[in-house]
């Protein structure tokens, strides 16, 4: 088992290599030039280049990779263009606001699909199937950040409820206050995962209650929620941990639109903030970390199926 | 497709309501992308003194901020974003199913090679990417298209390379094999036909989230730029009017959103019609 797990981890580093020389390639042939966001009227030309020397952008690009990559592996992302912190500084702070964001909506939409998609199973056909139904069809294919303005609009606009912006209210600091900023957010970034894991869930219902052992257990007589708490529960379960590693990237993709909207102080807004300031040591560490996110996510996921279901191996 | 395949749409559509709703929304949206220059009004005419009126008999959805016809405006907003997502969708399938099928029929290391660049660009945040690219190349409808259907066409190849592997090994391909036909076009004539279900499945699912993915970037600003807009540029603008003109972020959004699901619930009736064994839903 650990065996698996390293080498899945040492799988990966090749796999992240090879994202940074493909992210790298793609911002340094792309026509944008950072130096330009500098460039104030009255500079000389002496002056940009200046700047673009000491940025290291005068270098050739293959070498700009290889002194990135050198300074990466002591642990050091670089400097953010624009504001010259450390990249790794800037990640690690907001980090915990995305990944509670992210963790908070993956819990509530486990939680909820459960039981939904397993009540839509039971009513197979009938009214309460085709209403979550209809309702899961709206989850996927609804824009996260129109419904992120719709909840605006009534929560916070119209009801005064909830606070539309941010994570805390300046000069208060109590976990009720980041909850309160976070319900919107929540919202919305579970709502569309929500509704792909209750479909998987009703039809793996639906599946598992035609097995053999349900039927055995009913001859036995046992109650019907019986069996589906006991037994059937537990089978259902096992997709949805795939799923759950195959979210991750979506999640990413989630993230990157609600927290601009919401101006939640995450990875992903500082993602957006960075790409229009072509501040590209804070793209690359995003990106990279992103991407080790996303593996992570997966590998979790293998493990932890292999864990539920013996039957499986990594 | 032969008819078989036809009539199981057929009976799959007379099953699932929500599938005449889709094809009718569908072709209505079309039909007005393509009618767009019936509008009542032009989409750019600035009429200051008219700015943010709610909807009326004059201006059906109202006007935005620069008195805009908002109508006229969602016309044409849905006709580039239409496109959008069928351009893309056109690239993003082209070009999974030439990859999955040549990875699944030659197989070795070829398939082993292109496999794990597909495992690659998955682990890769896409829309991360498609937002660093549309900041850095110049911005417009024709480099969405291509940002869109260059990342998106992943999941596609392997659900083809998949289907191939079995598709390769059912008897007319070797019999076509054995009578000495070239690989390609065995791949063109025998492999293709019998894989279309699934492209078409996907193919369908690639519409609806490259619209999402187009309304997405526009929404952030990048994407489709003025004077084009589209849906989700408009939803852009919105947001700044929200207390004022909420009409402004309704009708836009409520297309996407009807767009969208149209093509997903299509999808599935594609997807349950082309595989009988998941008929009883």
């Amino acid at each position: 088992m650990y065996q698996v797990i390293g080498r899945r981890l040492l799988q990966s580093i090749p796999m992240l290599l090879f994202i940074s020389i493909v992210c790298f390639a793609l911002i340094k042939f792309a026509p944008g030039d950072p130096v330009q966001s500098f460039v104030t009227p009255n500079m000389k030309p002496e002056d940009v280049e200046r700047m673009r020397h000491s940025l290291g952008l005068d270098q050739p690009n293959y070498v700009q990779y290889f002194l990135w990559l050198k300074h990466l592996l002591t642990g050091d992302f670089g400097y953010s263009l624009v504001n010259n912190r450390p990249v790794l500084e800037q990640i690690v702070t907001r980090l915990p606001a995305t990944v509670g964001l992210m963790g908070a909506s993956l819990v509530i939409a486990v939680i909820l699909a459960i039981p939904l998609g397993m009540i839509a199973a039971l009513n197979r056909n009938r009214f309460v199937d085709k209403l979550l139904n209809l309702i899961s069809y709206v989850g996927i294919s609804i824009p996260t950040f129109w419904l992120s303005i719709l909840l605006i609009y009534v929560f916070a606009v119209q009801l005064h409820l909830l606070p539309s912006m941010g994570m805390r209210t300046i000069g208060q600091d109590s976990f009720l206050d980041i909850v309160k900023h976070a319900v919107l957010p929540c919202i919305v970034l579970s709502f569309s995962f929500l509704s792909v894991y209750i479909r998987y869930v009703r039809s793996n219902t639906i599946g598992q209650l035609k097995e053999d052992y349900v039927q055995i257990q009913y001859a036995f007589g046992s109650s019907k929620l019986r069996i589906l708490f006991r037994h059937v529960m537990k089978n259902v379960l096992l997709p949805i941990i795939t799923l759950l590693g195959m979210s991750f990237g979506d999640l990413i993709t989630g993230a990157i639109i609600t927290e601009t909207v919401f101006s939640w102080p995450g990875l992903g807004s500082l993602g957006v903030t960075a790409a229009f300031g072509f501040d590209y040591p804070i793209i690359m560490g995003i990106t990279m970390f992103s991407s080790l996110m996303l593996i992570v996510g997966n590998l979790l996921a293998d493990i932890l199926y292999s864990v539920v279901d013996p039957r499986i191996k990594v | 497709m032969n008819k078989t395949r036809w009539k199981n749409i057929y009976s799959e559509l007379k099953s699932n309501k929500l599938g005449y709703v889709s094809i009718a929304f569908l072709v209505i949206f079309i039909f007005a992308g393509i009618f767009a220059f019936l509008a009542p009004y032009d989409p750019n005419q600035i009429v200051v003194q008219d700015r943010l009126q709610a909807p009326s008999g004059v201006h059906f959805f109202g006007t935005d901020d620069y008195g805009r016809d908002y109508f006229s405006r969602a016309l044409y907003g849905g006709r580039v974003s239409l496109m959008v997502g069928f351009l893309a969708m056109i690239i993003a399938t082209g070009l999974g199913t030439t990859i999955g099928t040549i990875s699944g029929y030659f197989g070795g290391l070829l398939d082993n090679m292109l496999m794990r660049a597909v495992d690659i660009l998955m682990s890769i945040p896409a829309f991360l990417i498609m937002l660093i690219l549309s900041v850095y190349l110049k911005p417009g409808v024709g480099t969405v298209i291509l940002i869109i259907g260059l990342l998106t066409w992943m999941n596609t190849s392997r659900l083809v390379r998949a289907e191939t592997l079995s598709a390769k090994e059912r008897e007319f391909v070797l019999y076509a094999k054995v009578s000495g036909q070239s690989s390609f076009k065995i791949i063109i004539k025998h492999i293709i036909p019998s894989i279309l279900p699934t492209v078409i499945v996907s193919a369908t699912i690639n519409i609806a989230s490259a619209i999402l993915m187009e309304s997405s970037l526009s929404f952030l600003g990048l994407g489709v730029q003025q004077p084009n807009s589209t849906w989700g540029s408009m939803l852009n603008n919105a947001q700044g009017y929200l207390s004022d003109a909420p009409h402004l972020a309704i009708f836009p959004g409520i297309f996407i959103l009807l767009t969208v699901l149209s093509f997903n619930v299509l999808g599935d009736i594609f997807r349950v019609a082309f595989e009988p064994k998941l008929n009883q839903r």
